[in-house]
């Protein structure tokens, strides 16, 4: 298995072309080139906004003499949900390992489109730059929050048409990804590698993908009308004109709650491959985790207006969309289940990417659960854009795609770069993160019950004490963040060279050399059985 | 790397249809804000749809079916290796996209000529729901104009290419890929002619 | 470059077989085009009859427009299941977003 010391080719880490350095990475069509642009871009993107939430928990330490103006504060939250939402959750996972992998984990030399793969890096460095410029140009940084609601969004001063040209850029991007992956999910998979031998990552790349191509045109189609709007005043949103907030926030949720699902399936889909590699037995319920993927994807797209119960929406709608949301979580629980019960009798070898995978199902679930008690009506009206809600989904979209994308990285690393990292190091840097993760955010979810609105620049007396917790919280948070980037990057120009399966992995990835060669497979693999045949438990 | 020798035609179609689904759900949000704001505003509706001139919209209707047929016609030309044939179907979609558009832009002025544009002192005058009327009228055909020039340049870059033999009776993805985009082009002006047009 | 061409050019010889059935003629799609044609005059003569008719005009004529270019002048008809299934797997989603959106609209 580990012969490939002789091979001929070179990994894809060296020039080979006409060009060379930067000159060639700029210019690659190679799928792991592409995924490593996007590792690089995001992670410094991830680190911006890191510092932005930073600054925010810092003006909350006092309940008065405020380090920044209102104003700033109402551009720092927009900015911070922006830069967290459209340039890393969103296109984490998919855009920097299912470049990666996807290609090797189906056996194929490249995605079906390579041309076009690159062109989706150049859309995001674009929409990323607009995004960035939108801050200092025009009237100033954009202060109606991430979701950009009508009509303030039509009538505020600050620069939103840019901010929202950006986001309809990085929609490109995705959408253009997700053509990608579901073209070559059905067209390069490796003789033999039928869809139910698929590693379960593909799969719920597969589902992302259809996310990506049947909503994202919808949010784009509505930042352009909010664009518009702006500029030549149409009024399909401006009451004024016989236009309608309602609709804006339902076209924007039509996309944004499936978004939510783009975020998390992904990361789903790594902790699946994660957990049979260091239990070292086959996934427990293969079909039901493939099938899950897609019912997420499906349901998932029906219950957007439960951001919207406290709109004034008919009775019929609020029902419906309570109802519809408690059945995502169905799917969501077949997961969590599928991965304890892989765990269960296995022969379990304690590494950090199983650790960080521990942690995303524990923070997961306190995410998914108050994630359906918002769901339930009384309580969502009782809850409604507080704290509670920040709470929630930093748990969903932290706690699970974060941890999962850093699961992920920790677990690929090796493969990614032939680097290894110090495992002491990480675990030292899990710590501070799993403690401040739940002062800060559990914090939030109390502040949140106790009626702390969210979006607020200052706070009332008797909520100071759980923002000083969450604020301490968030220190080591930071902290353990900058220690985990700070190992890995160490790794990257000092590490030892990992082995080519340092963790006994069985799917295809681990057959090929660390770093891969530029054409991945020397000879394209026949697939004879299912993704995680451990040899130990045929025995 | 591979795809200069992976040459899989399906795969191209599969993608180019993959594409068209973005442009169905882009337009079909469009088409979700005019059922809501047409189920909220039936009559003013049907005042917005009486200024708008259906003859025009008819005679760009036709116009745009038969540049669709053209496109498909050229196709089997190539397939049958006409190549005069498949430049000349091709150059006749040309020109009936550009009537399209010629015929479209009058049908616009006249609209500005009579005040009727957004954020105009006239259409302020009219009630709100005649507003939205116009406001999605511009956009959507306005969006559609746009989908038609981007169409045109495509098909442009085709006829050169049918010229130059890189498009050619063995390899004529591109073509078929290029009339797919300007199928849907047409498929979406076929809604928006009773939609708007004949709405009254 | 040219050389991981070479080496990769026997690797990837799942050759589709091109448009399997005979190429369709001319004569086919004119008719197609007769078709669409003789629809958007009933379109716009039902549109003159009342209001009623001319809503009903809109929901038959117009799908049927639209299906007849999807399927003849778009080649789905000479496609596998796979196209067939994509689109009316968005046709379907967009029809469902349009339910549930008005399960608000129609109820308020």
């Amino acid at each position: 298995m580990t012969t490939h010391a002789a091979t001929a080719q070179p990994s894809y880490l060296v020039d080979t072309g006409k060009r060379k350095g930067l000159l060639a990475w700029l210019t690659t069509t190679d799928h792991k080139r592409i995924g490593v642009l996007y590792l690089y871009s995001m992670i410094s993107f991830f680190l911006i906004a890191m510092g932005v939430g930073f600054v925010m928990r810092l003006v909350q330490l006092t309940t008065f003499q405020k380090l920044i103006t209102a104003q700033t504060y109402n551009a720092l939250f927009t900015l911070h949900g922006v830069i967290m939402i459209f340039l890393f959750v969103i296109p984490g996972l998919p855009a920097v390992f299912g470049n990666f992998f996807l290609p090797i984990l189906i056996g194929a030399k490249d995605v079906a489109f390579p041309r076009l793969n690159l062109t989706s890096w150049y859309f995001f460095m674009a929409g990323a730059i607009l995004a960035v410029l939108s801050l200092f140009t025009g009237g100033g940084a954009p202060d109606t929050g991430w979701s950009f609601y009508a009509p303030f969004s039509l009538k505020t001063g600050t620069n939103v048409s840019l901010a929202v040209f950006a986001a309809f850029v990085l929609g490109f991007s995705s959408m253009l990804t997700g053509i990608n992956f579901i073209t070559t999910i059905h067209r390069l998979r490796a003789p033999g590698m039928k869809w139910f031998r698929m590693p379960l990552m593909c799969w719920a790349l597969y589902s992302t993908s259809w996310i990506q191509l049947l909503a994202t045109p919808i949010v784009a189609i509505t930042l352009v009308l909010v664009i518009l709007e702006r500029f030549f005043g149409i009024g399909i949103f401006d009451p004024a004109k016989g236009g309608d907030p309602l609709l804006y926030q339902h076209l924007f949720w039509i996309y944004s709650h499936p978004a939510v699902y783009i975020m998390i399936l992904p990361a789903m889909g790594a902790i699946t491959e994660i957990i049979p590699t260091f239990a070292k037995r086959t996934i427990f319920g293969y079909k039901a985790i493939a099938f899950s993927s897609m019912a997420i994807a499906g349901v998932g797209s029906l219950v957007w207006a439960h951001h919207m119960f406290t709109s004034g929406m008919s009775n019929l709608a609020t029902i419906l969309f309570s109802l519809l949301t408690m059945i995502v979580a169905v799917p969501s629980a077949i997961k969590v289940f599928n991965w304890v019960s892989t765990l269960y009798k296995g022969s379990i070898d304690f590494q950090p990417p199983l650790l960080f995978a521990l942690t995303f199902i524990f923070l997961f679930a306190i995410g998914g659960l108050t994630g359906v008690m918002q769901g339930a009506l009384a309580i969502n009206v009782h809850i409604h854009d507080t704290y509670f809600i920040v709470g929630h989904f930093h748990y969903v979209m932290f706690g699970g795609t974060g941890m999962g994308f850093f699961a992920a990285l920790l677990y690929w690393f090796p493969k990614m770069f032939g680097k290894m990292y110090s495992k002491t190091a990480i675990y030292v840097s899990w710590f501070p993160i799993f403690i401040g993760f739940n002062m800060l955010y559990f914090g939030m979810l109390i502040l949140g019950m106790m009626g702390m609105p969210r979006r607020y620049y200052v706070h009332l007396p008797q909520f100071h004490t759980m923002h000083v917790v969450a604020t301490v919280g968030s220190w080591f948070l930071v902290l353990g963040l900058l220690t985990y980037f700070g190992t890995l990057l160490y790794a990257l120009f000092k590490g030892p060279k990992a082995e080519d399966n340092p963790w006994g992995g069985v799917t295809l990835e681990w057959t090929l050399p660390s770093p891969p060669i530029q054409e991945n497979f020397e000879t394209i693999p026949t697939i004879t059985h299912g993704p995680y045949h451990f040899e130990q438990e045929s025995k | 790397m591979s795809e200069h020798v992976h040459r899989d035609d399906f795969g191209a179609r599969l993608g180019m249809w993959l594409f068209l689904v973005t442009e169905i759900v882009l337009f079909g949000g469009l088409f979700i804000g005019y059922s809501y704001m047409r189920y909220k505003y039936p009559m003013e509706f049907h005042h917005g749809g009486a200024e708008l001139n259906a003859t025009l919209g008819v005679i760009n209707t036709v116009v745009l079916l038969t540049s669709s047929l053209t496109v498909v016609l050229a196709i089997v030309a190539i397939q049958r290796a006409e190549k005069k044939r498949a430049m000349a179907f091709l150059g006749t979609t040309l020109v009936l996209g550009v009537t399209f558009l010629v015929i479209k832009s009058f049908e616009w002025a006249a609209k500005f000529h009579h005040g009727l544009y957004p954020n105009s002192a006239h259409l302020g005058t009219l009630p709100p729901g005649e507003q939205v009327f116009f406001g999605l009228y511009f956009t959507m055909t306005g969006l559609h104009g746009l989908h038609v020039i981007a169409g045109l340049s495509v098909l442009s870059v085709m006829l050169w290419w049918v010229a130059t033999d890189r498009v050619r009776p063995d390899r004529y993805i591109h073509l078929e890929n290029s009339g797919l985009y300007w199928h849907l082009v047409d498929v979406i002006w076929i809604f928006l002619l009773p939609l708007f047009y004949l709405a009254a | 470059m040219s050389q991981h061409a070479e080496h990769s050019a026997d690797l990837n010889t799942v050759q589709q077989p091109e448009h399997p059935a005979e190429h369709p003629g001319y004569g086919t799609f004119i008719k197609v085009w007769v078709a669409l044609l003789i629809l958007t005059a009933c379109l716009v003569g039902m549109s003159h009859v009342s209001q009623t008719y001319a809503v009903w005009g809109l929901l038959t004529m117009t799908p049927l427009k639209a299906g007849l270019v999807f399927y003849f002048f778009m080649h789905l008809k000479y496609e596998g299941p796979l196209l067939k299934i994509v689109i009316l797997v968005t046709l379907g989603t967009l029809l469902i977003f349009f339910a549930l959106l008005f399960s608000d609209v129609a109820f308020h």
